[in-house]
């Protein structure tokens, strides 16, 4: 109870913040939109797809996975500068929940990303590319639980490292195999055999595999339920770290 | 109000490759009554902060024990953050919130309805004088004005006890002058306040006891007035030229002497007497002398006496 009160305060005033300021929106969706009008067009040639759509039902879940992890990955930042306003500090000293610091703002983080992952299906639907329905909730769930992960990861090591010299090139370096790795822009069933090998072992291509199927309308598929749990496995784990590292002494 | 015995802290501290362990609180005995204005005061880096920190549930104790407010520190933290207040000395506002919305939230924090909290923070801006500017963002606040919404958020669900980091540092004169009328208002409420600082006024004029704290540990406590007493006699103090402090060292070998680069202080047990005495023996040395002062010893001289060096310079 007390969890869910606390959670909801801390979201509430992030929120707000958010709201305030309201450029995000735009430089949240200007990149993924760049992507769309100037990245896709080269796709169904280069996917040898028949129809646009059809290059669209793969690269836009990667798109949506991309931003997920991108824009989770770098929430520390935000993080970073609260610790120096003092705030993070001003919250510990009450008996609010340590859990609730770190979900309230992970939270947000995830509503903001749906937010971002919404415009963006929209904008593709323009593009001819169709989803049921159910399949895409479904997948957002999919994006809601990286985006819970990457951001409470980033939260974490901010809070260790305590300074954005080190946070950004540290995620930077995590982000950039990642991003290969997950056949995000383009699908690794094109990649050699050893390539893909490694890619297996990289949790966020079973995501993005996953995303894909249901975008596919293959709900069916093996990499729905397998992304899901990898997902939900790995979210629970970086929140739990990441909370404990709230409720750590911090010099 | 608050208890401690042994309170004790180091860290581990990098220098190049090499690991060091530095004792930053080294045995803190503490005993601070209900209703008073306690100051620490020492030089930065003597522990003061860490000190406060640990108090405040912050950093765990390496060992020790503390009560506060009736809790215990070590056993039950959650329940010293809910006796206590903190205000850390770097500030605690975000730039683009306003001084009520930061004051409903940390009620709020603090287990108040939302109707209580919005109570309280009218309450609270009405007492720090910050209603004309309650609605406004922190970042356009003045230095005085932003730490004043720090002390309101530190006491806003109405501690027994608050701790204020340095409450005063980087203000000029007058909000220094308004900060010390707030503190004071806190005690007249009710409220133990417990302050750091490493202004001798400020630790004279607005405490009520004070700890000396020097290199981890406490090397003085007591009233401003009694450790002062503690100092017998009179402080005399001989502006010289740079080059015959050493000959006037030789020649005041039979005083309790401290020099400095332009001067010596001298502890003497009767001022009026003693000065016609140390202008005979400069005199006979061939010293020339340029001003020569006397005045009751303060709590720099209480300072120079427990450590052999003077705060000013530390």
């Amino acid at each position: 109870m007390k969890l869910l009160r606390d959670t909801s305060l801390i979201f509430q005033r992030q929120i707000q913040l958010l709201l305030r300021n309201p450029v995000w929106i735009f430089v949240g969706v200007f990149q993924p939109v760049m992507y769309l009008l100037l990245f896709a067009p080269l796709l169904k040639p280069a996917l040898q797809v028949g129809s646009n759509a059809e290059a669209y039902e793969i690269f836009v879940p990667g798109l949506l996975v991309l931003l997920a992890i991108f824009g989770g990955l770098f929430q520390g930042f935000g993080l970073i500068a609260e610790l120096r306003a003092g705030v993070i500090e001003r919250s510990r000293v009450t008996p609010v929940s340590r859990l609730a610091l770190l979900l309230g703002r992970s939270l947000r983080d995830v509503v903001s990303l749906i937010a971002q992952a919404v415009i963006i299906t929209l904008l593709a639907l323009i593009f001819d590319l169709r989803v049921f329905i159910g399949n895409l909730l479904l997948a957002y769930l999919m994006l809601a639980l990286i985006s819970l992960m990457t951001s409470a990861l980033s939260y974490g090591v901010a809070l260790v490292v305590k300074s954005e010299d080190a946070l950004a090139p540290l995620m930077n370096t995590v982000a950039q195999p990642v991003l290969l790795l997950s056949g995000i822009l383009l699908p690794l069933t094109y990649a050699p055999g050893w390539l893909q090998g490694i890619a297996d072992w990289n949790p966020f291509s079973w995501a993005v595999d996953g995303t894909r199927a249901l975008f596919r309308g293959d709900l069916g598929a093996p990499a729905v339920w397998q992304g899901l749990i990898i997902m939900a496995v790995l979210a629970a784990a970086a929140v739990g770290w990441a909370a404990r590292e709230f409720a750590r002494s911090v010099r | 109000m608050i208890e401690t015995r042994g309170l004790r802290k180091s860290f581990m501290s990098r220098q190049g490759r090499e690991k060091k362990t530095v004792e930053a609180v080294r045995g803190v005995d503490l005993d601070v009554a209900e209703g008073e204005i306690f100051g620490f005061l020492g030089p930065n880096g003597a522990g003061k902060t860490t000190t406060l920190r640990m108090l405040a549930t912050l950093i765990e104790p390496d060992g020790g024990t503390a009560t506060i407010a009736g809790a215990d520190l070590r056993r039950d933290p959650g329940e010293v953050r809910r006796r206590i207040g903190y205000v850390a000395q770097g500030g605690s506002t975000w730039d683009d919130s306003t001084a009520r919305e930061e004051l409903v939230l940390q009620s709020r924090l603090y287990g108040a309805s939302k109707a209580s909290a919005q109570a309280r923070a009218a309450r609270v801006l009405e007492g720090f004088q910050l209603s004309e500017y309650a609605d406004r963002k922190c970042k356009t606040y003045s230095g005085g004005q932003r730490r004043r919404v720090d002390i309101a958020l530190g006491i806003i669900h109405e501690p027994k006890v608050v701790f204020l980091d340095e409450p005063t540092t980087g203000l000029d004169p007058q909000s220094r002058a308004h900060m010390w009328d707030e503190i004071r208002r806190l005690r007249a409420e009710g409220m133990t306040v417990f302050i750091t600082t490493h202004y001798l006024d400020e630790a004279d004029a607005l405490c009520d006891r004070i700890s000396i704290m020097d290199n981890g540990e406490i090397v003085a406590s007591g009233t401003p007035a009694s450790l002062k007493r503690e100092i017998s006699g009179d402080v005399v103090r001989v502006a010289l030229a740079v080059d015959t402090i050493a000959a006037a060292a030789e020649a005041l070998e039979n005083y309790k002497i401290e020099t400095y680069d332009d001067s010596v202080r001298l502890f003497v047990e009767d001022g009026a007497t003693a000065i016609p005495q140390i202008l005979r023996a400069l005199d006979a040395a061939g010293v020339p002398l340029g001003a020569i002062e006397l005045h009751r010893p303060s709590l720099d001289d209480v300072f120079l006496t427990k450590t052999g060096r003077s705060l000013r310079e530390s």
